[in-house]
């Protein structure tokens, strides 16, 4: 999530779209250049505050800002259908999820003191290095390309019909390949939760 | 200019409907119900039949204090009813009721869209039933979590089938797709979603989370005036979301045997009103579904059957092309 955010800022940075600069000139940015900076500072704030706030329920529903500042970040770049699946699994799904976990387990009212984790050095350590790492290929992948984002809009290349194309044209091994690691963490899930049982029993 | 009017007037005019049609849904709701049981219900307010009940309980509600427990998270609780009901809204942009451009905003992705929006709207009761520091409303928001999670697999897999079967998954161009015979070759999965909606919505028989007999009720309990209003106004705006969108995916919208040009929409309102008109009478005829029973019949009956669904238009889109 913080990678997101970054890269967005990196975006913006001078010098490594250098090239890309000339022709389309960082000092007089498009309106949806300036609304997909300001949605991804937001998007970075909510992160930031959901691994900070000591109340466990409102962390779960910052996430929800976090992750709905993403689904409109992916609007912004056009690929419609992306952002409205990330809307249904994560806001929809993962974080019901969550919250019934939190609720199982009664998070109370108000902060939980012992909400907080030996770990946060080395945590911080780790998300400083992923983000690095996300923007350094990110930017070094793509460096001076510029996507047009009204032509992009105009031809519906974020369009749900161009999605599954590229999906199950391009991409279609890695995606089973996927289908079947969830179905093994499934698979485990359930002989996991069902030798706990016969064993009370 | 007449872009941006243009634009203006389609919101007017969704939000026209987001505010009538819900109230009408209620007004039914009393008078329906009165019948069913054999009873006369509210009769003087405004004299003919007590038409202006809704008018009263409506001033009622605003009358009232709005009381915020001492113990509640104070801000959650009093968004939680904006975050359940505005939603509803957004997806009435989205459902189609003519033909040609008579919808409030052409999405691509549709189905994806309402579905995903409609989600949204559960972390409200869940917002809520955490937020109030009371037993039962936790215990509320407990099974609406569970119901949510148990009940939006069957409807995302229904949704899918329709949209294999038309080719796409924006609602205009499902509808545009629908033939008459879709209608036998669908209907197990029409079923299920609209099943499936009902537990979504909590509607009876599938009101274990606001079940009044064992914990008053739900995660509203603490709610009063205005905000306990929106919760109400939000069941049946979802009301009106799931008949409009079952008639969209299953009963082909504006088609009908006659008058598909001019009238369209009004086959779209005839078979929505048709379908709200079921759910009140599900609420009055059959007795609340325990908890068990509830997850029992998602996870082996609900689910299989759409899964069987999902082959059978897979096998028949294949032998037709």
């Amino acid at each position: 999530m913080t990678g997101t955010g970054l890269t967005a800022l990196a975006a913006q940075a001078p010098g490594t779209t250098a090239l890309a600069a000339k022709a389309h000139g960082f000092l007089s940015p498009t309106g949806v250049e300036v609304a997909f900076l300001l949605v991804g500072l937001v998007t970075l704030g909510a992160a930031l505050v959901t691994v900070t706030t000591k109340q466990l329920v409102h962390a779960a529903l910052w996430l929800v800002v976090t992750l709905g500042g993403l689904a409109v970040e992916y609007l912004l770049l056009t690929a419609e259908f992306i952002a409205w699946v990330q809307v249904l699994i994560y806001v929809g799904s993962v974080v019901v999820l969550l919250l019934f976990g939190l609720m199982l387990t009664k998070a109370p009212i108000g902060r939980s003191p012992d909400a907080d984790s030996g770990n946060r050095w080395p945590a911080l350590g780790v998300a400083v290095a992923a983000a690095a790492a996300l923007v350094w290929v990110v930017t070094d992948a793509f460096r001076a390309t510029w996507i047009d984002l009204e032509g992009a809009a105009a031809a519906g290349e974020g369009s749900t019909k161009v999605t599954g194309e590229f999906l199950f044209r391009h991409w279609v091994l890695p995606f089973e390949a996927l289908s079947v690691l969830l179905l093994a963490a499934l698979v485990g899930a359930i002989v996991l939760s069902r030798r706990e049982n016969g064993g009370r029993r | 200019m007449s872009d941006t009017l243009d634009v203006v007037l389609r919101l007017l005019a969704v939000f026209v409907v987001f505010l009538v049609l819900p109230l009408a849904i209620g007004q039914t709701e009393h008078k329906v119900m009165a019948h069913m049981q054999g009873r006369l219900g509210p009769m003087y307010a405004g004299g003919f039949h007590g038409w202006a009940q809704l008018v009263a309980d409506g001033v009622k509600f605003a009358q009232k204090e709005d009381v915020v427990p001492a113990g509640a998270d104070r801000r959650i609780f009093q968004l939680a009813p904006a975050v359940a009901l505005l939603p509803y809204l957004l997806v009435l942009v989205a459902i189609p009721v003519g033909p040609g451009n008579a919808v409030g905003q052409v999405v691509d992705a549709g189905i994806f869209f309402v579905l995903a929006v409609m989600g949204v709207g559960v972390l409200g009761s869940l917002m809520a039933g955490w937020a109030s520091a009371n037993k039962f409303s936790l215990l509320g928001g407990l099974r609406t979590a569970a119901q949510l999670m148990a009940y939006e697999l069957p409807m995302l897999l229904t949704a899918a089938s329709v949209a294999m079967a038309a080719g796409t998954v924006s609602l205009p161009g499902i509808v545009d797709a629908f033939h008459w015979w879709w209608i036998p070759w669908q209907i197990v999965g029409g079923v299920v979603f609209f099943i499936a909606g009902l537990a979504e919505l909590q509607r009876p028989p599938f009101d274990m989370p606001v079940a009044d007999s064992e914990i008053i009720f739900g995660a509203y309990t603490e709610y009063t005036g205005l905000r306990f209003a929106l919760f109400l106004l939000s069941e049946y705006a979802g009301i009106v979301v799931l008949c409009g969108l079952t008639t969209v995916l299953f009963l082909g919208g504006w088609h009908g045997p006659f008058g598909a040009d001019g009238l369209g929409w009004l086959w779209t309102l005839l078979k929505t009103a048709l379908l709200a008109f079921v759910i009140i009478w599900l609420r009055v005829t059959y007795p609340r579904l325990r908890e068990d029973q509830l997850q029992k019949l998602a996870w082996t009956v609900l689910i299989p059957l759409s899964l069987a669904q999902i082959a059978l238009t897979g096998v028949v889109k294949v032998v037709i092309q």
